[in-house]
């Protein structure tokens, strides 16, 4: 079944001086439950605003959004926030962690908005999960005492405490280096499939990017299925060759005219 | 109910994290609700001290007061004067009531036999007018029975006759003509301090009556006692003018005359500074206010993406309001009971005896002034908490994540 569908949405932004920045054109897309699904392109392309539209902490300008077979524009604000709770997990470049608080806060946050039992045992569930991350001998450690890694593991398992059915990842890695960001993404790539999750990737990585058993790329706001068999230039994941990429990663030029073999896999 | 209890646990959650912030926030608000009860507490103890002052001059409130005077020499008896005043007593059912008889008598001190004002009283005076004993004791009903005369005498009377306190027994000579041998029971401090302050005595009416003849020494002061009655106000208007007809046909040929003590009390004091007090708290919390509302601001724009985060985790725009909100709310019930505490601790330790010449009542602690407090901490707590709480949760969730 279709968890999420986009039907030719689009997304503009006023500028200040008047003129209508079209940030998505006509994007379609579907993602079926279990199913990971990554998205790759250059910064700016409108790749987060995508991800945002789909864990519905933005609006599309036209177009269609069904969630489960029901158009988003049919959810009132407050049953749109909770199903945004209830079946979306985040994880963010930044890890985004609540600064002041334990890796057990961080990750009992998002249960502080659960109802009934999923609140009451906040802290055993969010314990929990942080063993499952293999955090569970750093429960009351503060985020800055954490590597990046520990950090998105964190993140990770907040995303995943309420126990969501759609994992909405945005540059998982982008701050990690390559060994802990594929760990992340085993991670993430496990507990999609002992859940049943349904997993969207936004990256700029392409080793990241592969793991999907989908691949898309986002260009000037045009959403473009990719083949990764049949692709074997760089430019066909990304578009033009980025001449500058976020963090000082350098995974795109090393990966060379074509994709290697353990990329693809 | 899970929405409500994870707000507060959420509010408290960013109290305990950022300490720092609300106790600066909250110094303000925490000292105008300690300013507030403690300073009506300090009025309330002020007010009672010139209230017990004025017991001491004219009777507790509200005491009623009979006097009689003759006409001349056709007048009836005093006696008939004093049958009429036990009738009275009897009639109205009133218990606290006292014969109050300010005359001069002879005593004989190292230096000679010498006049002291004296005040001829009953027992329940003692309670009616606060007289505050500091040695000894004041005088019981069984002393009418004593076989002397007991006084309860100034520090003055008592340095004339050379002692320095009640540590042995001490008596006096009384009248000149009969004396007899009178008991010092108590001594009092003198009204005013000064080298020449007069030597003065209490006795109780019946024994001067039994032991000493007023005839014996030159007229002085009343022909008659006053008799003072301390009564509910709201009998008092009814009372008085019945008090004069009744105690006027009783003894023909006085005249008779009826006063109350209501004008003297210190109502003026109580509202002037209540009104003062209960300003300089309203000011003193709207700048306590005004400073939570600024830091709650700042933070709040400091605190962007951390919104944008739970907007992430499913919070509503609701959630997010009455989250802020609550934090501020939650801070300052937490500054206000702080206030109340130091207020208490202020209060209690307060050397009330020093400040305020020894309080035989002192008032208790103004629970009312602390409840009005924490009632306004939190109001105002609502009110700083309603503009950062708006900035909130019109923060868009996109914007304040990438912030």
């Amino acid at each position: 079944m279709t968890m999420l569908e986009l039907r030719d949405v689009t997304r503009d932004v006023l500028l200040p001086d008047d003129r209508v920045l079209h940030i998505l054109r006509g994007v379609t897309l579907g993602v079926a439950a279990g199913e990971h699904v990554a998205v790759v392109g250059r910064s700016g392309t409108g790749k987060s605003t995508l991800l945002n539209i789909l864990g519905l902490l933005d609006a599309p300008t036209s177009g269609e959004y069904l969630l489960e077979g029901t158009p988003v524009t049919a959810l009132s604000n407050r049953r749109r926030t909770r199903r945004r709770g209830q079946d979306f997990g985040f994880v963010f470049q930044q890890f985004q962690l609540l600064p002041g608080r334990t890796a057990l806060e961080n990750v009992a946050a998002p249960l502080l908005y659960a109802q009934g039992r999923q609140f009451w045992r906040r802290r055993d569930l969010a314990a929990a999960m942080l063993d499952r991350v293999g955090l569970g001998d750093r429960l009351d450690t503060m985020p800055e005492k954490l590597s990046g890694g520990e950090q998105q593991r964190v993140a990770v398992a907040r995303a995943l405490v309420r126990g969501p059915r759609v994992i909405l990842a945005d540059e998982p890695t982008g701050a990690l280096d390559v060994e802990t960001g594929q760990q992340i993404m085993d991670l993430l790539d496990d507990v999609a499939s002992e859940t049943g999750a349904a997993l969207v990737t936004i990256t700029h990585d392409l080793a990241v990017a592969a793991r999907a058993s989908r691949h898309y790329r986002l260009a000037e706001g045009v959403l473009v299925p990719v083949d990764v068999g049949g692709a074997g230039r760089v430019a066909d994941w990304v578009g033009d060759v980025p001449t500058h990429l976020p963090t000082g990663r350098t995974h795109v030029p090393e990966l060379g005219p074509s994709v290697p073999a353990e990329v693809q896999r | 109910m899970t929405g409500f209890v994870g707000a507060v646990v959420e509010a408290w959650d960013e109290l305990r994290i950022h300490k720092l912030r609300v106790l600066l926030a909250l110094i303000g608000v925490a000292a105008a609700v300690a300013a507030i009860t403690g300073v009506t507490a300090a009025v309330q103890m002020l007010s009672q001290a010139f209230q017990e002052q004025g017991d001491r001059d004219v009777g507790r409130q509200v005491t009623v007061s009979v006097d009689a005077w003759p006409r001349g020499e056709q007048s009836a008896a005093p006696a008939a004067l004093q049958a009429e005043y036990a009738r009275v007593l009897e009639r109205y059912d009133i218990t606290w009531a006292s014969r109050d008889w300010r005359t001069q008598v002879p005593f004989r001190f190292p230096d000679g036999t010498r006049p002291a004002d004296v005040r001829a009283v009953d027992p329940e005076l003692g309670t009616m007018q606060r007289v505050q004993v500091t040695e000894g004791r004041w005088f019981v009903d069984a002393d009418v029975e004593a076989l002397a005369p007991q006084l309860v005498v100034n520090r003055a009377f008592l340095d004339r006759l050379g002692v320095a306190d009640l540590s042995e027994p001490v008596t006096v000579q009384l009248g000149d003509v009969a004396p007899v041998r009178s008991t010092v029971v108590g001594v009092v401090e003198n009204r005013w301090s000064g080298p020449d302050y007069p030597a003065e005595a209490y006795v109780l009416y019946d024994q001067l009556a039994r032991w000493y003849t007023p005839d014996s020494t030159p007229m002085y002061g009343q022909p008659a006692p006053t008799l003072s009655l301390w009564v509910p106000p709201e009998i008092v208007d009814e009372l008085m003018p019945r008090l004069q007809t009744e105690v006027a046909a009783a003894v023909p040929g006085w005249d008779v005359s009826t006063w109350d003590n209501r004008n003297t009390g210190t109502a003026m004091l109580d509202g002037a500074t209540r009104w003062i007090v209960l300003g300089v708290g309203a000011f003193a919390l709207l700048l306590g206010g005004l400073g939570l509302v600024n830091i709650a601001l700042v933070t709040v724009r400091y605190r962007i993406r951390e919104i944008g985060i739970r907007r992430s985790f499913g919070a509503t725009s609701g959630r997010i309001f009455v989250g802020v909100l609550l934090e501020s709310v939650v801070a300052t019930v937490v500054a206000g009971m702080v206030g109340v505490v130091i207020a208490v601790a202020v209060v209690k330790n307060i050397p009330a005896d020093a400040l305020f010449g020894g309080l035989q009542d002192r008032p208790p602690f103004p629970v009312s002034a602390a409840l009005v407090g924490m009632a306004c901490a939190t109001a105002v707590g609502a009110l700083a908490g309603i503009l950062p709480a708006t900035v909130a949760v019109r923060v868009k969730v996109i914007d304040a994540i990438r912030y």
